[in-house]
């Protein structure tokens, strides 16, 4: 048996995937009363059947043997995602009429992906390269796997339109609306967002420079400050729209108020993060309050300054969105998630979600990056 | 006294300022609307007769804070409890599925912590995925959650307690992920050499050791499910609720009763992050934990 490593997963897709065949079909044949009235059955999976059998079982029994961690992967990659294609593929016509081999077999096919995440993340490769490469492809295939259950079930079970639609519904109505979801992105994100931002952000910075400067401002703010950050602002919002109307303006002050505490409090606490002895070190230089605020209590506080921007660049989103329930032009993104929910376009709702996510995770990465290269002599980002 | 002189002071006198800039904002908003009506009745105000008005009006853009206290007083104290212009009947609504999103959210947190502790294919392929999880703006989907669940028969408390549980398990995560690989590398040789389970080790090392990362979390998930039921509450078009609150006093200008409902809110998070704290020091007292 020396040749043998039995993983529990791949032992796993091989009982499932014997139980399936013991089972029968994979879906249930649908009667094509349009073509002939006679009533032909079609069948789903008349080809794929052996195939999609045949490689699951393949790559199950191949993981299994002491090959090189690399090949295991590869063969698992392939047998994993091939199987969930044949499977969505075959449902195509068949929507709900999925049985439970179907289910079956998307497990198993799922967990050879999983062995093949557990085999990757086992890897602990020499090049900087590869490490790199395996930080992005281990969630990919994650991420990936919620998408391609996410398909086969919605599709496989026939799970209702308006309930949940599938994500290549959603991909198909991203990728034919793109002008609505531009201008959306246009009014919600560059109008309100980054002037909100770049405001609330820079008015917190100021403030708390400010605060630091006189401590009797400090020792009242951060008690204050740490308070309000703690409360539901945004309730705000309805006061807003009253005041500056309709227009991106009123959402740019709620992202305002929203940002401007996580800001003070975050920068305050930063400026009080440089040792007393680099204080004393740049007293001996005889440096005044600017140059040792400027030469060492602001890089010092970097990290908790972008730490700020980072909370920040997701409740600027969210402000700005939720904003725009309480009245706004007919554009924006909170406007159109609103009023598609209301005419049940789920699908279109659901783009917009992904859209926003994106802004949202790009927002976030650029905070990042920008980080990393501001905070380069830190512990944390030299470490990575 | 140097908590005296140190903290009440300055808030206090920070909050006085506040609240003094409050009224010259009242002020200052109210009287272009307050100056219209007067030219509309043939008065002519004296400085101190428009000051006096700016503050009284009905529907002011920005109201004084005694209107707001006045309001906020009467809609808690001396309505019935069980009148739906009650706040207190109104924050009860948001407090019940701010609690059962709170406790399902961190029940989450803690569960997905330990697979993310012990399981080193979920460390890599799952933690990513939470962090991004958090850029998403889920408020933005509640309307959707709560139309679809109300689609399908669910509907009341679940939608909004599954607003507040996305938001509250991010926190508990992260927190509860950094507690539980906070014991050092000497502490858990010790329990190796005591030839320690890997439960043994969990429940008598990790378990401990992340109690205080717990409750700081906790603090966040809190406010952090507070601002998810009250969202949630937007969308149902406005029933009851301190989001209901909000979106009615939108519609009808009613600026007093936003105020009200938003101090109302204020005063929930503040009691929910007080509660926890005080929950936490409890047990870490019961747990021998000494002041540092």
């Amino acid at each position: 048996m020396n040749w043998l490593k039995p993983s529990w997963q791949a032992v796993l897709a091989i009982v499932l995937c014997l139980i399936a065949v013991a089972l029968g079909p994979i879906a249930a044949p649908k009667v094509d009363a349009l073509a002939q009235p006679a009533g032909t059955l079609i069948y789903p999976y008349v080809a794929t059947t052996g195939l999609i059998f045949g490689v699951l079982l393949l790559a199950a029994l191949i993981s299994m043997a002491r090959i090189p961690s690399i090949v295991e992967a590869v063969v698992l990659f392939i047998g994993a995602h091939l199987v969930a294609w044949l499977l969505i593929g075959g449902i195509t016509g068949f929507e709900g009429l999925a049985r439970t081999p179907f289910f079956l077999l998307l497990t198993a096919a799922w967990l050879l992906g999983w062995r093949c995440v557990a085999v990757l993340s086992s890897l602990r490769p020499f090049a900087k390269w590869a490490r790199t490469a395996l930080r992005l492809i281990i969630p990919a295939i994650f991420g990936a796997w919620i998408l391609i259950i996410w398909e086969a079930v919605t599709r496989g079970a026939g799970i209702p339109f308006i309930l949940l639609p599938p994500p290549s519904a959603i991909g198909a109505r991203i990728a034919g609306s793109l002008p609505v979801l531009g201008a959306d992105v246009r009014q919600t994100i560059f109008k309100a967002v980054i002037f909100g931002y770049v405001v609330g952000s820079g008015a917190g910075f100021i403030t708390a420079v400010l605060a630091d400067r006189v401590p009797f401002l400090r020792r009242g703010l951060l008690p204050i400050g740490n308070m309000v950050s703690a409360l539901p602002i945004i309730g705000v919002a309805p006061i807003m729209v009253m005041w500056f109307g309709f227009d991106w303006q009123s959402k740019a002050a709620v992202v305002i108020i929203m940002t401007f505490f996580p800001m003070l409090v975050n920068t305050v606490a930063g400026l009080a993060a440089s040792g007393h002895m680099e204080r004393d070190l740049m007293r001996t230089y005889a440096s005044g309050y600017w140059q040792t605020l400027l030469k060492l209590r602001l890089p010092a506080a970097a990290p908790f300054i972008f730490n700020a921007l980072k909370i920040n660049s997701t409740l600027a989103l969210i402000g700005a969105i939720v904003a725009e329930f309480f009245g706004t032009p007919v554009v924006g993104m909170g406007f159109r998630i609103s009023t598609e929910v209301g005419r049940m376009n789920i699908d279109m709702v659901w783009a917009e979600i992904a859209v926003a996510a994106l802004a949202g995770s790009v927002f976030y990465g650029v905070v990042a990056l920008v980080e990393r290269a501001v905070t380069f002599w830190h512990p944390s980002v030299r470490g990575g | 006294m140097d908590t005296f002189r140190d903290k009440l002071i300055p808030v206090t006198s920070i909050l006085l300022g506040v609240v003094v800039l409050w009224y010259v904002f009242a002020v200052i908003l109210n009287t272009p609307f307050q100056r219209d009506l007067d030219r509309r009745a043939n008065e002519t105000s004296t400085f101190s007769e428009l000051i006096g008005k700016t503050l009284s009006q009905p529907k002011p853009t920005l109201p004084a804070p005694h209107q707001v206290a006045v309001n906020f007083f009467e809609n808690t104290f001396l309505r019935p409890i069980t009148s739906n212009r009650s706040l207190v009947y109104n924050a009860w609504v948001t407090l019940s599925s701010t609690l059962l999103g709170f406790a399902f959210g961190t029940a989450l947190g803690i569960i997905i912590a330990v697979g993310i502790v012990h399981v080193a294919t979920l460390d890599r392929s799952l933690m990513p995925w939470i962090i991004a999880s958090q850029t998403i703006p889920i408020l933005a989907v509640a309307p959707m959650i709560i139309v679809v669940l109300g689609a399908i028969g669910i509907s009341g408390l679940i939608p909004k307690a599954m607003i507040s549980t996305y938001l509250s398990f991010f926190p508990v995560t992260v927190g509860m992920v950094k507690g539980l690989r906070s014991p050092e590398i000497m502490h858990l040789d010790l329990m190796h050499t005591y030839n320690a389970s890997r439960s043994q080790t969990f429940w008598r090392l990790r378990v401990p050791a992340s109690v205080p990362f717990l409750f700081t979390s906790m603090k966040v998930a809190v406010a952090a499910s507070l601002v998810g039921a009250i969202v949630g509450e937007l969308p149902t078009g406005a029933v009851a609720g301190i989001g209901a609150k909000l979106l009615a006093g939108a519609y009808y200008s009613q600026s007093i009763d936003i105020w009200s409902a938003l101090v109302a809110g204020s005063v929930v998070a503040a009691l929910l992050v007080m509660v926890v704290g005080i929950a936490g020091r409890i047990v870490d007292r019961a747990m021998g934990g000494r002041p540092a």
